[in-house]
């Protein structure tokens, strides 16, 4: 890693070059599972760049504050999914109060979040690249955003494949999954512009 | 009776209700993994012993876990499984673990093993749920190095004929991934040609699944895209 990459490339970059889900492939199964339409998969990606965003800031000090100074580097797995499910937990519970709009639109998606492997795999990343503070929020708000772009763009797509005959023999995983691949091959041609790791 | 029932585990797990292929499950890291075939025999290796312990770990608490709290109780089962994976990897094979980076840890959200925990060690005693670990964990490690032996394979041919300008290194630098999916949708072309109800074209014959209809739609594809 580049030293002194600051935290506005890192943002860009896990934007396009280095989109978590098109070049990482995590977050895959929700990825694949709630992309049948535009709607729901802006609700998803709305409640994963929030998520992402807040868990990547808390893991950090969790990480860097409590386990380094402890020596429990080693049972960081356990305590990021903690943190991750008990955030999910709490914000759930802090909208359903709150905001019921807003829980209309994140609420159904929240439970979906904690199993989402891109948000622990943020949490990893940035510790194993030794990001700075600010440059892991912006790795995990730029994380969110490129896995939001994807998965809207996903949607539209199914969307509009929904009239066109689609080979019997393909249909649904089959295709999705090669439109994923198509997807991802078109995510290639941003690397080059900037990169990290 | 016994034995009856502890292989229908086994072919359920390993190809009728294979995880990554019928109920695309453990995706992600199937996808991520298969650059090299080393990295995906380790994470194999990995995966088919996180499920089976923490099945049986479920299976022998499944008496006494509040159905409230199940699903934490099953993360932290786990993780902790995943922690000794970690750090046997550390000590023994620091290349690959290092190679791996943070997917080691990314079981965890492996879907695969929760399913598997919350579909099945809840239910069933012990014996049954680590068969059933084992079944479901040798099903992902086969689609993962059937992806993988292709992926190194197939779309370096598929591109090599073509004379294309491309390097091997820039190969895997660039084009390994979205490889990763396409290969991930063609076999899933083939699995269900090869389902008599999957398709119109699948007559139940084992001699259906050979790949070469899923190859060759591949290898148009990959023409297309780098022209």
């Amino acid at each position: 890693m580049e030293l002194g990459l600051s935290a506005f490339i890192i943002f860009f970059a896990a934007i396009f070059t280095n989109n978590i889900l098109l070049t990482n492939f995590l977050g895959m199964c929700s990825f694949l599972a709630v992309s049948r339409e535009v709607k729901s998969s802006l609700g998803l990606g709305f409640a994963v760049i929030f998520v992402m965003t807040c868990t990547s800031a808390l893991n950090y000090l969790v990480y860097y504050h409590l386990l380094v100074p402890l020596g429990l580097e080693h049972f960081r797995f356990i305590v990021f999914i903690i943190v991750i499910a008990a955030f999910v937990q709490l914000v759930e519970m802090v909208i359903e109060r709150s905001s019921p709009v807003l829980y209309v639109i994140l609420g159904i998606f929240l439970p979906l979040i904690t199993v989402n492997c891109a948000i622990l795999g943020i949490a990893l990343f940035m510790i194993i690249r030794n990001y700075t503070f600010l440059q892991s929020v912006a790795y995990g708000a730029g994380g969110g955003i490129g896995w939001t772009l994807a998965i809207v763009a996903m949607g539209g797509i199914r969307q509009k494949m929904r009239g066109a005959p689609v080979p019997k023999s393909l249909e649904g995983p089959g295709i999705t999954l090669i439109i994923a691949g198509l997807m991802a091959l078109a995510f290639i041609g941003f690397t080059g512009m900037i990169q990290i790791q | 009776m016994a034995t009856m029932k502890s292989r229908a585990i086994f072919v359920t797990g390993l190809w009728r209700e294979n995880p990554v292929f019928r109920q695309i499950l453990g995706i992600c890291s199937a996808l991520a993994v298969t650059n090299l075939l080393v990295n995906t025999l380790i994470m194999s290796l990995g995966l088919i012993f996180v499920t089976s312990m923490s099945n049986v770990t479920v299976s022998i608490l499944r008496g006494v876990t509040p159905p409230r709290i199940r699903m934490m109780v099953q993360t932290l089962v786990i993780a902790s499984y995943v922690i000794i994976v970690d750090i046997t990897l550390k000590a023994y094979l620091p290349d690959i673990s290092q190679a791996l980076g943070p997917y080691v840890g990314l079981i965890i959200t492996n879907c695969i093993i929760m399913g598997r925990c919350e579909a099945f060690a809840r239910n069933n005693p012990v014996l049954p749920s680590l068969l059933d670990g084992i079944a479901s964990g040798c099903g992902y490690a086969f689609v993962l190095l059937s992806v993988a032996f292709q992926g190194n394979a197939g779309l370096r041919n598929a591109l090599r004929d073509e004379g294309h300008a491309c390097s091997l290194d820039q190969l895997d630098d660039h084009g390994h991934g979205p490889g990763g999916i396409l290969h991930a949708g063609d076999l899933h072309l083939g699995r269900s040609l090869f389902r008599p109800q999957g398709g119109e074209a699948g007559d139940g014959k084992v001699g259906d699944f050979d790949g070469t209809r899923a190859q060759r739609f591949h290898h148009i594809l990959c023409r297309h895209l780098h022209q």
